[in-house]
């Protein structure tokens, strides 16, 4: 043990981001320290920045993957603009993550890897480490590789590929003891992960151990920062990345609905991990179906839907292309069905692994013919939990598909989230008829509710309810095919109404700050974190400005209008070209919209904001 | 239980029937009217669901539950379905150019998968619905709307489709051939897995005739051979022909001048698929 006494200096928040090469190991990394961190009460929010290729060729810059985190002793929304620490694996993760990082920030930095080889890859002219580029920052220079292969020499039967595998967790353990964080949750996930592989435990946790103990026998760590527990609401909190939460949110609807839960879909980024996290859940009668293709996964749906079953699709944007023909169809049939979209960079297959916020017109009016849907738009990872239960019961009230929107950033990314007490979510009504609603014992499977306008849900298997669904046109309450013109027309309006009416049952919009005022941010989506932290951060320093985030984007808040006439001009930052301000144009057109547009596949920074914010006002 | 008591009339619908007069539909329609009672469900655990085309609107028919759904996806609808409830007798309804083209993909995994459905899918070389364009079983040389001076596709072969897809069930009819079609519905009901049926339909106005080497009872007695489990391979008017294995190659030998014990004997349960493949690619 050395005796060394380390400083300890307590700071609010700190911003760190692991990069390396994408089998570095460097999201597994990332996750590690978000899950310790949020065990020891931090709110934690989290980035995981990786390519769309598994394994890019080592060393270069296409290959670099990132995790950055964000954990603090107060409440965060947002990952960080900025890292304030980088820990970078080779000389292409320094020169990838280089730009973002604050000025006078902090890098650990694998020497070893520095290779003229490594660093001719990266594009490196002359090393950064020694020709004074890097002067500006605080450089930790480990040589990693050396000893990582150092202390694991003794551990027996390991390749020396497998004691490489093990220097992301060195890295690891030296990031712990600097900032004071426990092993055991990162131990307890090792000796799980590897349980049938003891000498690969072994090698881990020697290596993540040997990290740690470099940090407390070394000179230059002898800084130690503490970042104290956030002040959470009580309860019993986990990390949940945005996926994680939206399976859950399904299931939890599903079992208040007394329903089976029927997920079929297709593999997509970023997406799947709905797939795979629901595929576990069998004993909550979680029926999960890989189809071959799209369409099936929402063709299957459909098929569960006319069931009685709690049936839901998941894709991202090209995929919610590829089913809009059988959106359509479940439009027709009224049938209940969730679709969850993760939306990701586009067009068509644009950038799978890196976020964006431009399915919102496809979603609004990628079908043919009048074809309304009710959209739900998820503010942060957790939030996708609750976004999830709202669409199933949206779907179920009125027997429509519901389309709700993510994005790879809420999905990838993680957040603390309190385990709620499901006894304190309401239960989701669902009644499926068994008595023939007509004249003469006849069964009108389109005869709607007179407040919802659902029209009732009979399953197969109910006897004297037989009836037939299909997609042409019809007639009002029989359902029979009908190309009557007044027909389609009242059918058309009845679907329109169904939608429209949600306005009523749906809560109010809300506004952040003032009611009114000369500045209103409207943000939708994952934009909420980076606009509320800019927006908090301006009315603390005594700017007017106001935020109202809409969740529900079909209908509209009925007070929306109300809301924006309060307000001299609207700011609408987005992940797009501009899609939401094409809507709010359409129904609110007098107002002067000020467009904030970014389809850079990264998300906003709350400094961007916050400098439009301030640039509008400043112009008066 | 208080025993089912079924008749033909509780499984038609209210609907007029809007096939073309003389459309072979008609008689599968009466058949799956006639053998449903038979089965001893109760009518409301029925469900059809079909895609689109001619073939297609057959639930609209059928008074039972059943959906119209869109053009090839009737497969996936059906999966769904009887993953959410596997109580329910499920029937996909499809056409040659529903199940075979736009649908191919649906119908090909849908057999690999082998769940209990039934699938029976109306073939007649051409696309009805649409005014006659050449269809993917379509002959080569078919002189159709689309291919006036004849089409160049080679034809798909929807048994040996069906047997590369791992089918677990499969059997050819014709609608013509009432009291056989029955025959293979009962079966096609009977069987666990995904059954498949290809059933020889003739659009009277698109594609007349495309069949009749088949049906017409002037030659269809040297074309069609009846399978039967553990029965050799006759046919013929006077059944006086018979099928025998030449090495690997079938042909066709005179039971004048062959001993019945040397003809291919039918085994439907042979596990591997080659008696069925070979059965497959015989043609008139």
């Amino acid at each position: 043990m050395s005796d060394i006494k380390p400083i300890y200096k307590d700071v609010d928040s700190v911003v760190i981001r692991f990069a390396g090469d994408s089998g570095d190991g460097m999201q597994l990394t990332g996750t590690q320290f978000s899950s310790t961190s949020a065990v020891l009460g931090n709110d934690i929010s989290t980035f995981p920045d990786y390519p769309s290729e598994i394994r890019a060729p080592a060393g270069t810059l296409a290959g670099v993957s990132g995790f950055q985190v964000n954990f603090a002793s107060k409440d965060v929304l947002t990952p960080g603009d900025a890292p304030q620490v980088l820990v970078a694996m080779n000389p292409a993760a320094l020169k990838a993550a280089l730009p973002d990082l604050v000025s006078g920030g902090t890098i650990i930095v694998n020497t070893d890897s520095f290779t003229a080889s490594n660093l001719k890859k990266a594009g490196y002219t002359s090393n950064p480490l020694e020709d004074g580029s890097l002067d500006g920052y605080t450089v930790h220079r480990v040589p990693l590789t050396s000893m990582n292969r150092e202390a694991l020499k003794d551990i027996e039967g390991l390749t020396n590929k497998e004691i490489d595998r093990c220097q992301n967790f060195f890295a690891l353990g030296l990031t712990f003891w600097i900032y004071d964080r426990r092993l055991d949750t990162s131990i307890k996930w090792i000796e799980q992960k590897f349980a049938k592989k003891p000498q690969i435990v072994a090698a881990n946790k020697t290596a993540l151990h040997a990290g740690y103990h470099f940090g407390e026998n070394t000179e230059a760590f002898q800084v130690r920062y503490r970042i104290k527990r956030a002040h959470l609401e009580a309860g019993t909190y986990r990390r949940i990345t945005g996926n994680e939460a939206t399976a859950l949110g399904l299931l939890t609807a599903a079992q208040k609905a007394g329903k089976t839960l029927f997920y079929g879909t297709y593999p997509i980024t970023p997406a799947s991990d709905i797939l795979h996290f629901l595929s576990t859940y069998k004993n909550f009668d979680v029926r999960t179906f890989q189809a071959e293709d799209e369409i099936a996964g929402i063709g299957s749906t459909i098929g569960a839907a006319f069931g009685g079953a709690m049936a839901v699709t998941g894709t991202s944007g090209p995929g919610l292309a590829l089913k809009t023909e059988a959106a359509n169809l479940a439009l027709m049939l009224e049938l209940p069905i969730v679709i969850v979209n993760v939306q990701r960079g586009g067009p068509s297959t644009g950038m799978p692994t890196k976020t964006e916020q431009s399915d919102l017109l496809q979603a609004m009016y990628g079908r043919n013919g009048e074809s309304p849907i009710p959209i739900i738009a998820a503010q942060s990872s957790a939030d996708c939990y609750d976004a999830a239960i709202e669409a199933c019961r949206i779907a179920l009230r009125i027997m429509s598909p519901v389309i709700m929107l993510s994005d790879g950033y809420l999905g990838n990314g993680a957040e603390p989230w309190r385990i709620p007490d499901v006894d304190s979510i309401p239960p989701i009504k669902v009644t499926h008829p068994t008595e023939p609603n007509g004249e003469n014992g006849k069964f009108l499977p389109y005869k709607r509710d007179p407040e919802t306008m659902a029209r009732p849900w009979a399953i197969p298997g109910t006897p004297g309810l037989e009836h037939r669904l299909g997609g042409l046109g019809k007639q009002p309450e029989t359902g029979n095919v009908s190309y009557d013109p007044n027909d389609n027309q009242q059918m058309i309006n009845e679907r329109a109404e169904k939608v429209a009416r949600l306005a009523n049952w749906l809560p109010e919009q809300e506004v952040y700050g003032q009611e009114k005022g000369d500045l209103l941010v409207i943000s939708w989506g994952s934009t909420f974190g980076a606009t509320r932290s800019a927006v908090q951060a301006a009315i603390a320093d005594g700017t007017h400005v106001s935020h109202a985030h809409v969740r529900y984007i079909n209908p509209f808040p009925r007070n929306l209008g109300e809301i924006i006439g309060n307000f001299k001009r609207i700011l609408v930052p987005e992940m797009n070209m501009g899609q939401l301000v094409v809507l709010l144009r359409a129904h609110y057109g007098t107002h002067e919209f000020i467009q904030m547009n970014k389809v850079t596949g990264r998300p906003f920074t709350i400094k961007e904001i916050r400098e439009k914010i301030d640039s509008l006002l400043a112009q008066g | 239980m208080t025993e089912l008591k079924l008749t033909r009339k509780d499984f038609v619908s209210d609907q007029m029937v809007r096939w073309c007069p003389g459309c072979g539909d008609y008689a599968i329609l009466a058949q799956m009217q006639r053998i449903l009672p038979e089965l001893g469900i109760p009518k409301e655990d029925v469900v059809f669901i079909s895609g689109i085309g001619c073939s297609s609107r057959f639930p609209y028919y059928m008074d039972t539950y059943g959906i119209h759904s869109i053009h090839g996806r009737a497969p996936t609808l059906a999966s769904g379905l009887k993953l959410t409830n596997p109580n329910l007798q499920v029937w996909v309804i499809t056409g040659d150019g529903d199940g075979l083209s736009i649908g191919g993909n649906h119908l090909i995994h849908t057999l690999r998968r082998n769940i209990d459905l039934n699938i029976i899918l109306f073939n007649n070389r051409i696309y009805g619905l649409t005014k006659g364009q050449y269809s993917p079983t379509s002959l080569p040389g078919t002189k159709s709307k689309s291919s006036p001076m004849g089409s160049i596709d080679p034809a798909f072969n929807p048994i040996a489709v069906a047997i590369g897809s791992g089918a677990t069930f499969i059997a050819r009819t014709a609608a013509t051939d009432v009291k056989h079609m029955a025959e293979i519905f009962r079966r096609a009901a009977a069987h666990k897995g995904t059954s498949f049926i290809e059933v020889y339909q003739n659009c009277i106005i698109f594609n007349d005739g495309t069949w009749s080497f088949a049906t017409d009872p002037k030659t269809k007695h040297d074309h069609i051979i009846y399978l039967e489990d553990g029965k050799p391979l006759i046919f013929g008017k006077n059944k006086d022909k018979g099928i025998r294995l030449n090495g690997i190659t079938p042909e066709i030998v005179s039971l004048d001048e062959v001993d019945e014990s040397e003809l291919l004997v039918h085994q439907e349960s042979i596990e591997n698929g080659s008696l069925a493949y070979f059965l497959s690619q015989m043609h008139h």
